[in-house]
């Protein structure tokens, strides 16, 4: 077990030291450099000269690696070209709007996506089966960008159910104290301001849960399927054991490694939905800080850290879900 | 001869048929018949035949030009009013009064374009790559393989997102290019996969011990035997490079070309920002787009299904 993790964390540190280098050789390579990217286009020899000199361009390309990384494990991503503020603030500033989005989405996805996929499982062939199969693969051959609209359209517009866009309601008197304006209006009993913040979470969510959840319901139907064909469940029912019995013990135990993988898998991809599911509702997240670095002139110091980041929760799920196979699996924990 | 020993020889008959029929049949011949019996295979090919039809005689379905911008259609056009359906443009007109049944012809064309384009060479690089992995191994199989790995820990869109920004101008190469790099890990990790899986094969050894050239054993024997699941593949990449295409458009990182008739930049771009205007400029591209996507889904899955040992009988 010991030898699994740790051979998994050197991996790991790897993969992540592998992007970060191509990250820095990546940005050297732009046509012009980073120096004309932070300047434009009108610039005169002598500011170049000077933010050269000012940035250690001047330096040996390996000298400047060194303090690439360096400035990568401490955080120091510089500033922002567009705003100037230091880009760890930056993201900082969007990351928890992002990070209460993507957890509302994967709840939703792992709460609805598996007893879906195992209900459609026991009713193989049946009407409930069906409805799910075609449900899930409209859902993964839909555009999600068009559903968050077509969601928008009928729900707010039409119905009024939910408002249209934004973390919360303009107005709402909420305090700012971790930025999950959710939790914040717990923690500060300003209950009014949660539940609006909850409200305008639904729509997002959902948008952003599409993918993951019929693919969650997919692997899950798929493997559960798998098991009860298994001769062990066959044995399990010849002795007679009470039908709960084999669901639990034997069926959901032997059936959710492969579910607990690709729940990883999506996860690590959230951001990536993000960036369209907070473009169509307005969030002003991660996704919207992807967006907003690419559009224009490219901000390229954020969108850098962007892609560390991202490849570091992608490969910190992963491990997880490695992790998590252990407690699953008691074969694993031996090996 | 009593009724039980007649029915007895002829169900041997039977079965002796059919064991002679199966022990005969390759395993291509036997996926393909299970392909033709299954009918969401059916329903996925037909899928894909309509609109490769619809791209290829695109021209004859089209009632107009999809550039050209009508008299009759910009008269009546506003920011806030987008003619619909009128007599000679059955759905009317686009926000720049241009035929909108015409552009979605044409769109077939342009989409399909994008989305082959696309797969072929994220196909064609990746099973460069991993057919170099799988043949050569050693160093060279690690050096691959990690650089798969760090293009796979980040999300794909995120990935085809970068790779835009990267070119200082967004063109619809850049668009496919993106798009086709993204997949090529997912191709190259396959063909090594299944490559490693045939060196210890029969056949493999059999051309080992009569003395044929490695290289000759990675490119006969074991690359024809690997591209299997790498088509299926292909056939699943297809749905997600339109899927991705439109992702990119919306972004507004797509094709600049306002003339360019795509589905993902029709609804990526004027199908959202016209959507409270006129949703069926959303509605028809984002229909197509599903319904391309759904049936190269249905074709490539049942071609795994078709394909999987178990299901052999």
């Amino acid at each position: 077990m010991v030898r699994v993790v740790s051979r998994r964390l050197i991996q790991l540190v790897i993969t992540l030291i592998a992007l970060t280098t191509l990250v820095f050789f990546w940005l050297r390579s732009l046509p012009g450099g980073p120096v004309d990217a932070l300047l434009g286009e009108r610039a005169t020899p002598q500011t170049r000269e000077l933010l050269i000199k000012a940035l250690g361009y001047d330096q040996p390309i390996w000298v400047q690696y060194g303090h690439f990384l360096k400035n990568v494990v401490t955080g120091n991503f510089g500033n922002s070209i567009r705003t100037g503020e230091p880009v760890m603030d930056v993201i900082g500033r969007s990351f928890p709007a992002t990070f209460e989005l993507a957890l509302a989405a994967i709840i939703i996805a792992i709460g609805l996506g598996v007893p879906l996929g195992y209900l459609a499982a026991r009713h193989r062939g049946r009407l409930l089966d069906n409805a799910t199969i075609v449900i899930t693969l409209i859902g993964i051959s839909i555009p999600i960008f068009f559903l968050g609209y077509l969601l928008k359209d009928w729900l707010t517009q039409s119905l009024h159910l939910f408002p249209p866009s934004g973390r919360i309601s303009t107005g709402t008197d909420n305090t700012d104290v971790t930025g999950f304006f959710v939790l914040d209006g717990l923690l500060t009993r300003e209950f009014d301001a949660s539940a609006d913040a909850l409200w305008h979470l639904v729509l997002p969510a959902l948008t952003l849960a599409t993918i993951p959840l019929a693919i969650i319901i997919r692997i899950t139907r798929a493997s559960v399927l798998d098991v009860l064909d298994a001769d062990y469940i066959r044995t399990a029912d010849a002795k007679g054991l009470r039908n709960p019995t084999i669901r639990k013990r034997h069926v959901l135990r032997n059936a959710l490694l492969p579910v607990v993988t690709i729940i990883g898998l999506q996860t690590g991809a959230l951001l990536a939905g993000a960036v369209l599911t907070e473009k169509v509702y307005n969030w002003g997240g991660l996704g919207t800080l992807i967006t907003d670095s690419i559009s224009g002139s490219r901000d390229y110091p954020v969108l850098q850290a962007l892609i560390l980041l991202a490849a570091l929760v992608f490969v910190v799920v992963n491990l997880l879900v490695d992790l998590s196979y252990a407690i699953i699996d008691p074969r694993v924990r031996v090996r | 001869m009593s009724q039980l020993a007649e029915h007895k020889r002829r169900r041997i008959d039977e079965l002796t048929a059919r064991t002679a029929e199966a022990g005969g049949v390759s395993l291509f011949r036997d996926a393909g018949r299970r392909l033709l019996r299954n009918p969401t295979a059916i329903v996925g090919a037909t899928i894909i035949l309509l609109f490769l039809i619809m791209a290829i005689f695109a021209p004859l379905v089209a009632p107009h030009d999809p550039v050209q911008r009508f008299p009759e259609l910009t008269k009546d056009l506003t920011v806030d009013s987008i003619p619909g359906a009128t007599a000679g443009h059955p759905l009317g007109s686009d926000p720049l009064g241009r035929d909108f049944a015409s552009r979605m012809v044409y769109g077939a064309r342009q989409t399909m374009f994008v989305g082959v384009l696309a797969t072929m060479i994220g196909l064609l690089l990746g099973v460069l790559l991993g057919a170099i992995a799988g043949a050569v191994g050693g160093w060279v199989d690690v050096v691959i393989m990690r650089f798969t790995d760090v293009m796979l820990a980040l999300p794909s869109l995120l990935l085809a997102i970068t790779l835009v920004a990267l070119a200082r101008q967004s063109t619809q190469w850049t668009v496919i290019l993106a798009v086709a790099i993204v997949n090529v890990p997912i191709f190259a990790r396959l063909l090594r996969g299944s490559m490693l899986a045939q060196r210890e094969s029969d056949h493999v050894l059999a051309a080992r011990a009569l003395g044929v050239k490695p290289r000759d054993i990675a490119l006969r024997h074991m690359l024809p035997n690997s591209l299997t699941a790498v088509i299926v593949q292909a056939t699943l990449t297809f749905a997600v490079a339109i899927l991705d295409a439109a992702a990119l458009s919306f972004l507004g990182l797509g094709d600049p070309d306002i003339n360019r008739a795509e589905w993902g930049l029709m609804l990526g771009v004027d199908g959202v920002r016209y959507f409270e205007v006129r949703p069926e400029l959303a509605y028809f591209p984002a229909l197509a787009i599903i319904l391309v996507a759904l049936g190269f889904t249905l074709l490539g899955e049942s071609m795994r299904e078709a394909l999987d040992p178990k299901n052999r009988r």
